[in-house]
C-alpha cells in the first residue's frame, strides 16, 4: 500500500489531503491497540472489558465470503487503528480553539463550522479520522435537552444511556465486521432526543478519512425517546489515494414509543480510479430497532463514492404498528461495486415497511441489491412493499436484484416488483433534440429514475445529491 | 435553408430513404404525405440526427453540411422536431425540462440567460395561448398525457424555442377539433419569412389551416410527386393508389 495522490481523477473534487501532524496507535490489531485507543478516550472500564470481548469473540469469527464483490484479503496487522490531528489530542471545548488547518478543511468540503458562517438549520458533528473536533450548534440544542456529541464525549458525560442503548441493536457478537468495529471503534456521534421533543433543525455528522493506511472505525447511536422526531444526515469523503481504506462503521438507532427517525446518507468516499485503482471499501453495519409501539425508522441512502459498497440498513420492527423504510440509490461506475439493501424483520403485529431501491450501474461497474423480508408468526396484518429498479449503461455493467422473502403468517403481504432497464435511447434522443447534451441528459433522465428516493433527503442536501447523481455518471456513456 | 440531395437512409439490410432531393427555402411550409411505412419519420429522424441510421447523400442546413453534426448541435442550430410519439420521462418536471431546454438553446443562440421567475412566466404565458392548463407543467414529462396533450406539448416547446426549421410529425393526429384549430394558430402566428416548416401529416384537414407552398408525396423512401395544396386535397380523394 503506497500513500502517493492520484491526482488524474478530475471528478473527485474531495480528493485533497490535509497535511496535518497526527497521532496514532501503532499498527495492527492487538489487545494494546485496544487498550491504546480506550486510554486515548479515558474510557471508563466496562468499556474496556466489552471491547476486549468484543476482540476475544472476533478471532473466533471468520470474515464473510458471501457476497457479490470480492476484494483482496486485507492486513489487519497492517493498519492504524488510531489516528487523531494532534491538535485535537487536548480536545477544545469551543469552536475558536479548533485547529485553523481543520477548519480549513471542513470549509474546502463544503461544511463551515465557524459560527457566521455554518450551515443554518443544520447541526454538525465533524469526524475528522478517529476523532470528532467540533460540534456545532451546542447550545441551542441543549437548551431542548437535545444531546448531540461525539460518541466519546457522550461516554464520558452520559454513561448511562450510552451502557443503557450501546450494542443494543448490533449485538457484540453480531458478524465479523459488526464485531471489529465494537472493538476498535474510535469516533461518531450520538444523538439523544427526550421525551416529546422534535428536534429544531437537521443534525448532522460529515465523516472525512485523512490519513493514509488507516481504517476508520466509526460509530454512532442515536435513540429517539417516547414521543419524539429528529432528521440526522451523514456525508462521507476521502481523498484519492491508490491504497484501498477500509470504513467498518456501526450505526445503531433506538425508536422508543410513537418516536420516528429519519437517517439520511450522502456517501460519497473516494471510488478509486478509472481503472480500480484505490477507493474505500464501506462495509457498513446500520441497523435501526423500532422498539416501541407506533414507532418509525426511515433509512435514505445516496451510494455513489467507495470502491465497494457493502452495507444493509436494517429495520427491527418490534413495536405494533411500526413502520420501517429503506430507500437508496447506489450508482457504480468505472470499476466500482455495490452490495447493498436493507434487512425489515417485522416481529410486532401490524407493522409495515416499504423499500425503494434503485440502483445505476456504468462503466464495468456491478450493482446487487440484496434484500430481506422476514415477517414473523407473531407479526401480524403486517405489510411490505418492494420495488427494485435497475438501470444500466453500456452494456460492460451488471445489476442483480437478490431478494429473500419469509412470510410466516397468513394475514401479511409481501408485495415485490423489480425491473432492469437500460437507459432509453429514445428519451436520450428526445432531450438531445431539446438541444440537452449527452451528459445533461443522462443526468436528467438518471435524477428522474431517482425522484422517489431524492425527494425523502432533507431539503438543504436535495440539490447537492442531485448533483452529485449527475457527477458520478460523468464519462460513463461513450 | 434545408437542402437534400440524393438522401440515403438505411437501418441493418433494410433500407428506408431512398434517394431523396428536397429543398426548402426561408419562409417556406412543406407539407409531406404518404402512406404509412414510407419513411415519413424516418425523415424527420434523419434530420435531426437520430442515431443508428446508414446515411449517404448530403444533407445541408443553411449552406452547412449536417452529416457530422450531433443531435443537440443541430437543436441548437435551430432544427426542432415535433415528435409523432413524444416519450414519457418518468420523474422529470415539466417545467423545468422546459427551463432547462430554453435556458440551452437561448444560451446557443447568445441570448441571455433567463432567471426561474423570467422562464415561468415565458412558459406559462406559451401555455395560455395553446390553451395548456398550468397543472401539466408541475407533471412529470409526458407521464400519463393524453396523445392530444403530448402534441399540445411538443407545439409549446416549438414556440419556446423558436426554431428556424420545424418538423412536425403528424402533430395533428389524435387533436380533437379545437385543439387542431389552436395548434394551427399557433405554427400560423408563429411562422414568418424567417422560419420554414416542414409538416408530415395524413390528412388535409390541417392543410385547411396551415397553407402549405408545396406538398411532397412520399412512397417508398422517395418523393414520387410535388405539387401545391390542390395536390393534398386530390391525394384525401384518390389515395395513394396512383403512388405505389
Ligand atoms: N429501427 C428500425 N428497424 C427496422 N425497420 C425500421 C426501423 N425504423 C423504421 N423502420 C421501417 O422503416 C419504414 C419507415 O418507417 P417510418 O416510421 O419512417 O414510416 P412513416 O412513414 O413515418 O409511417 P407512419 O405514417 O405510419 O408514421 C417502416 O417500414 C418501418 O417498419
Ligand atoms: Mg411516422
Amino acid at each position: 500500500m503506497s500513500d502517493k495522490i492520484i491526482d488524474t481523477n478530475k471528478e473527485y473534487k474531495y480528493g485533497f489531503t490535509t497535511d496535518i501532524e497526527s497521532f496514532k496507535a501503532p499498527k495492527g490489531l492487538t489487545e494494546d491497540t485496544i487498550k491504546f485507543i480506550s486510554k486515548e478516550k479515558k474510557e471508563p472500564k466496562w468499556l474496556l472489558d466489552w471491547r476486549l470481548k468484543a476482540y476475544k469473540r472476533l478471532k473466533s469469527l471468520k470474515e464473510p465470503n458471501w457476497q457479490k464483490p470480492k476484494y483482496p484479503k486485507i492486513d489487519y496487522q497492517d493498519l492504524y487503528y488510531y489516528s487523531a490531528p494532534k491538535s485535537v489530542k487536548d480536545k477544545p471545548n469551543s469552536l475558536d480553539e479548533v485547529d485553523p488547518k481543520l477548519l480549513e478543511t471542513y470549509k474546502k468540503l463544503g461544511i463551515p463550522l465557524d459560527e457566521q458562517k455554518r450551515l443554518s438549520g443544520v447541526a454538525v458533528d465533524a469526524v475528522f479520522d478517529s476523532v470528532s473536533v467540533a460540534t456545532t450548534f451546542k447550545g441551542e440544542l441543549t437548551k431542548k435537552g437535545i444531546i448531540f456529541c461525539s460518541i466519546s464525549e457522550a461516554i464520558q458525560k452520559h454513561p448511562d444511556l450510552v451502557k443503557k442503548y450501546l450494542g443494543s441493536v448490533i449485538p457484540l457478537t453480531d458478524h465479523y465486521f459488526a464485531t471489529l468495529n465494537s472493538a476498535v471503534f474510535t469516533d461518531g456521534s450520538f444523538v439523544y432526543i427526550p421525551p416529546n421533543v422534535r428536534c429544531p433543525m437537521e443534525l448532522s455528522t460529515y465523516f472525512r478519512i485523512n490519513a493514509s493506511q488507516t481504517g476508520q472505525f466509526e460509530r454512532t447511536l442515536i435513540i429517539a425517546d417516547k414521543g419524539s422526531y429528529v432528521s440526522y444526515l451523514e456525508g462521507c469523503t476521502a481523498p484519492m489515494r491508490d491504497e484501498n481504506q477500509l470504513h467498518a462503521a456501526n450505526v445503531e438507532l433506538v425508536a422508543l414509543d410513537d418516536a420516528e427517525i429519519k437517517y439520511s446518507t450522502v456517501q460519497n468516499w473516494y471510488p478509486g480510479d478509472e481503472e480500480g485503482k484505490g477507493g474505500i471499501y464501506n462495509f457498513v453495519t446500520k441497523r435501526g430497532a423500532c422498539r416501541g409501539k407506533n414507532s418509525k425508522i426511515s433509512w435514505t441512502q445516496v451510494e455513489t463514492g467507495s470502491a465497494i459498497t457493502w452495507k444493509y440498513p436494517s429495520c427491527i420492527l418490534q413495536g405494533d404498528n411500526s413502520v420501517g423504510e429503506f430507500y437508496s440509490i447506489a450508482i457504480t461506475n468505472n470499476h466500482q461495486k455495490a452490495d447493498t439493501g436493507t434487512k425489515m424483520i417485522h416481529l410486532g403485529k401490524n407493522t409495515k415497511s416499504k423499500i425503494i431501491s434503485k440502483g445505476i450501474s456504468a462503466g464495468k461497474a456491478d450493482n446487487t441489491y440484496r434484500g430481506l423480508v422476514d415477517i414473523n408468526k407473531k407479526a401480524t396484518n403486517s405489510r411490505n412493499y418492494t420495488q427494485c429498479d435497475s438501470l444500466l449503461m453500456g452494456n460492460k455493467c451488471g445489476a442483480h436484484t437478490v431478494p429473500y422473502i419469509k412470510n410466516k403468517n397468513s394475514s401479511s403481504i409481501i408485495e415485490h416488483e423489480a425491473t432492469t432497464s437500460k437507459i432509453n435511447e429514445e428519451q436520450l434522443f428526445y432531450c438531445n433534440q431539446r438541444g440537452l447534451d449527452q451528459e445533461e441528459a443522462i443526468s436528467l433522465i438518471v435524477n428522474g429514475f431517482c425522484k422517489e428516493v431524492l425527494q425523502q433527503l432533507p431539503m438543504e442536501f436535495a440539490v447537492e445529491a442531485q448533483k452529485l447523481v449527475s457527477i458520478s455518471l460523468e464519462g460513463s456513456v461513450g | 435553408m434545408l437542402e437534400l440531395k440524393d438522401l440515403k437512409a438505411s437501418i441493418g439490410e433494410k433500407s428506408i430513404i431512398k434517394g431523396l432531393n428536397l429543398h426548402i427555402k426561408s419562409g417556406e411550409v412543406h407539407a409531406i404525405m404518404g402512406p404509412n411505412g414510407s419513411g415519413k419519420s424516418t425523415l424527420a429522424n434523419v434530420l435531426s440526427g437520430k442515431n443508428g441510421y446508414e446515411i449517404s447523400g448530403s444533407l445541408k442546413f443553411e449552406g452547412q453540411n449536417l452529416n457530422e453534426i450531433p443531435i443537440d448541435e443541430r437543436a441548437k442550430k435551430g432544427i426542432f422536431l415535433a415528435f409523432q410519439y413524444p416519450i414519457e420521462i418518468p420523474g422529470v418536471n415539466t417545467s423545468n425540462f422546459l427551463k432547462t431546454s430554453l435556458n440551452t438553446i437561448r444560451k446557443s443562440k447568445g441570448e441571455k440567460n433567463l432567471d426561474t421567475i423570467a422562464l415561468l412566466k415565458l412558459i406559462k404565458e406559451k401555455a395560455s395561448e395553446l390553451n395548456i392548463n398550468e397543472k401539466f407543467l408541475s407533471r412529470q414529462l409526458n407521464v400519463g398525457f393524453s396523445g392530444g396533450e403530448k402534441k399540445k406539448n411538443e407545439i409549446l416547446q416549438m414556440k419556446l424555442l423558436e426554431p428556424k426549421l420545424a418538423i412536425l410529425d403528424e402533430t395533428d393526429s389524435g387533436l380533437d377539433i379545437d385543439a387542431l384549430r389552436i395548434v394551427a394558430d399557433g405554427v400560423n402566428s408563429y411562422k414568418s419569412k424567417k422560419n420554414s416548416f416542414l409538416i408530415i401529416t395524413h390528412y388535409q384537414r390541417l392543410l385547411d389551416y396551415i397553407k402549405p407552398d408545396f406538398v411532397h408525396v412520399l412512397s417508398d423512401g422517395k418523393i414520387v410527386k410535388t405539387g401545391n395544396s390542390n395536390l393534398a386535397q386530390e391525394l384525401e380523394k384518390t389515395g395513394y393508389k396512383n403512388f405505389n
